[in-house]
Parts: structure tokens; sequence; C-alpha cells
């Protein structure tokens, strides 16, 4: 029988070592498993690596992670967003590294690690110093920068509701880089509101299919 | 001559858009665009975090902490509204799905080129968003800016100073003194506030004007 849900944070967490890659969801505070990326604090790894569009807000989340010093570096595309007291502390005296990537590009770099591809060809960024270093391409006579996968060893996302094989549906705009980092990580574990009965979820209305999710947990 | 204020401004890059359009708002005042979508139009907006059809804030006691525009505030979705993940979303913008982008900028130059993600000497973290992907992707920019900064410098450069979020990707500009559009002949002025004239704006902006021939007055309303 297969049973994705586990039982409380420590579980969940199981394996991450030291140098890590975290893919953590949510656009601002919204879709963010607030709960489960705090629970990282405590398990004492650190010189993680965290992929998230922002870099959180007050001092909750992947704010209290950064604050907490676990992560060496942070790799997103807006980390000033509601209340950065966090990152501008931080970056102030350069005690973490910021790799800033337009948002799109993001997006596809996980969605390439979690295809199977290796890399793509993009026009944004390419006429920008974003692109410095990294190789561009005429293409049908516009510039284009190639940009890498970008896979995590865990992605940790929230959704609304899940199953107990790890089919996932989300609520409104929640839903933002969930997906394709659940795609992404190579164990990708979910923080949801709800756990409900096999079969009860509308298989038209799946966003995450179960394949895609090692590990469920629910909100405390 | 008084020059438009940030309402009106938003105001005017509005009654551009036309009926059916997608169209994406950049955050800070093109936001305020929406609040003035002419009536009996129906025009899309699109919201980078995986949002068709959204719409103003909500009213007191309908608040969804789930549901949020750009620029983190609190929104709505209309009837015909849809969510989608960040993959689809930017998909829409760099794939040429999204026909108008309005973003804010620093810089315009006079080749059309955008810088709008940072200044000189701001020493907090670096963000650039999603304007990168909007410069690069959308079907037509148009960018919504002071015509000069507070210290009375140009913005629109004939080359922009600061670090550029696009290439040749601006078509028309809204200032709180006129309208112009990027064209291969330069930047053409369409229309001016009331009380200016093409002298008086050419010593506030760097690359040459040529003024169209049917240009005129913006007539924007008084707007509180």
């Amino acid at each position: 029988m297969i049973n994705k849900v586990v039982d409380g944070f420590a579980a969940a967490l199981a394996g991450m070592k030291d140098g890590d890659t975290l893919l953590c969801g949510g656009f601002g505070a919204v879709g963010e498993a607030f709960a489960l990326v705090e629970a990282v604090i405590e398990l004492g790894v650190r010189d993680l690596t965290v992929v998230c569009n922002n870099a959180g807000s007050g001092v909750v989340g992947v704010a209290a992670l950064i604050k907490a010093g676990k992560a060496r570096k942070l790799i997103c595309s807006y980390p000033r967003s509601s209340d950065p007291q966090v990152i501008d502390e931080l970056y102030a005296r350069r005690a973490i590294e910021i790799e800033l990537v337009p948002q799109g590009t993001l997006s596809e770099r996980m969605r390439a690690a979690g295809a199977g591809i290796g890399g793509f060809f993009t026009r944004a960024g390419a006429d920008t110093k974003l692109a410095d270093g990294k190789e561009l391409r005429e293409i049908d006579g516009k510039l284009y920068v190639f940009e890498k996968p970008l896979p995590g060893d865990f992605a940790l996302i929230k959704a609304h509701r899940a199953d107990r094989w790890g089919n996932l549906v989300y609520r409104k705009s929640a839903r933002n880089f969930n997906p394709v980092m659940a795609m992404a990580g190579k164990t990708t574990v979910a923080q949801v509101d709800e756990i409900v009965e096999l079969g009860a979820l509308d298989p038209d209305a799946i966003v995450t299919p179960s394949i895609f999710v090692d590990r469920v947990v629910r909100t405390p | 001559m008084t020059p438009l204020t940030r309402k009106q401004m938003a105001w005017r890059a509005a009654q551009d858009l036309r009926d059916g359009q997608y169209v994406n708002l950049g955050i800070g005042m093109p936001t305020l665009v929406s609040d003035y979508l002419p009536p009996g139009r129906e025009i899309v907006l699109h919201s980078e975090n995986g949002i068709l059809g959204m719409g103003g804030a909500p009213k007191q006691g309908e608040e969804d902490r789930d549901l949020i525009n750009a620029g983190k505030g609190l929104a709505t979705l209309l009837p015909g509204g849809s969510f989608f993940h960040h993959n689809d979303s930017f998909l829409m913008i760099r794939g040429g799905h999204i026909d108008v982008s309005i973003m804010g900028a620093y810089e315009v130059s006079a080749t059309g080129d955008l810088a709008n993600w940072a200044t000189d000497g701001d020493t907090r973290a670096p963000g650039v968003g999603g304007a990168m992907d909007l410069a690069a992707g959308a079907k037509e920019v148009r960018v919504l800016m002071e015509h000069n900064g507070k210290d009375g410098s140009q913005r629109i450069r004939q080359a922009c100073t600061l670090p550029l979020t696009g290439k040749g990707c601006v078509t028309r500009i809204y200032t709180n003194l006129a309208v112009l559009d990027v064209t291969r002949d330069g930047i053409v002025v369409r229309e001016m506030i009331e009380g200016l004239d093409l002298d008086a704006l050419q010593k506030v902006t760097e690359p040459k004007l040529v003024l169209a021939n049917d240009w005129k007055r913006i007539g924007a309303p008084v707007l509180s």
C-alpha cells in the first residue's frame, strides 16, 4: 500500500544534509510551507542553498531559516518582498550570497530539471548583465541566453489538499511555484491543510500528480 | 502648466487598452491603471503569480489571503478568471501571449531600451522579478513614469546609464508631461499637457524629439 503521509516534520525532512539545495515554494507569503521550512532550523543542517522567489517576509518561514544562518546562498528573483528585514540585514553584512535570476527563468530552470532537459535558451535577460558569463546565441535574429537546469535535493512545498498517494490541489494564487518545484525536487515534501481519502480528489482537477510527491505532512 | 498626477497618468495609459486585450500591469504606479479601465471594454489582467482575469482589491469581509497580486496586495478574481502555476504564467509572458505590459522605469532610451531594476548606489539586495521576462516577451511594452527624476535628472535618455532590463522593447512612454512613442525616426511626441510646448519638453528630454503632425493635448479628467 502506498502511504506518503508522514507523521511530523522530523519524518518529513529525514535525510536532509549539509550543503543541500532546498526549493521553497511561495510568492510573497502566499503558498509558502512556513512550518515545514521552519522545521529545517531544528535539524542542525547548514550551508544550504535556498531557492525561493523572494527571501521570505517578516521573520517566518524562509526568512526565519536564513535568519538562523542556515543558508549559504539564495537563488531568487526578487529578494526584497514585503517586510524584507531579514534579507536586508544579512545582505548588508554580506552574510549570504545571492544569485539573481529573472522570475520566469527561475521557474523554467526548475522545470528543465524536473523534465530531464539539459537547459534552454531564453530571451529574458539576454541583453543584460544577468547574462554575464553565460552562453549567448542568436536564434532567428534574436539574442538568447543559455540557462541550466536547477534541481533541488528537497522541494518544500505547500498545497491545499492531498491524498495518501500524494496527489495535490492548490488554492488560488497559492499555487505559484509549488507544482514546478514538486517536479524538480529529488525528495518532494508537501505541507498540506487537509488530507482526504484516496479517490476524493477530482482527477480532472489534480494539479500535481502523485508521482512528483514523496512525502505529505499536515499543517499542525 | 500642471503636470499630471499619478492617477491621471494611470488613467491616460488605461485609455489605450482595447477590448479583448491581455494585459500585465507592473507593481507600483502601473497597478493604478486597473482603476481606470474604460467601461464597456473587457480587458483581461494577467498577474505573474498565476492569475488571468484579476480584479481589484476585495471588499471588506471578502478578503482571501491566498489571492494576491504581483505587488503582494490582496486581489480578487473576475468571472472567467483562472489560476495556473508559475511556468504557465511565464510561458504566457515569454511566449508572446501577453498583448501589453505596462511597467515603471528609471530610464528609457531613444531606441526603446528599458532600465527598471537596478539603480546606482542602492546598497540593498538587488531584485529583478519578472521585468526581464516581460521586456523580452510581451507583444508591446509601455512605460509609465515621471518625466524626470526628483532631482530633475533625465529619464528619457539617448542611451540608458543604468543596467538594462531589455533592449529596444519599449514602444510608448506615458509621463506626467507627455505621451511619447519610440519609433525608428526617434522619440515622437503624440500628446502634451495643457500649457507645455515642444521647446519646454525638449529641455527636460535628452534625445531629440519629433512632434507628431496630429499631436494633441492630454485631456485627463480631475481624479481624486
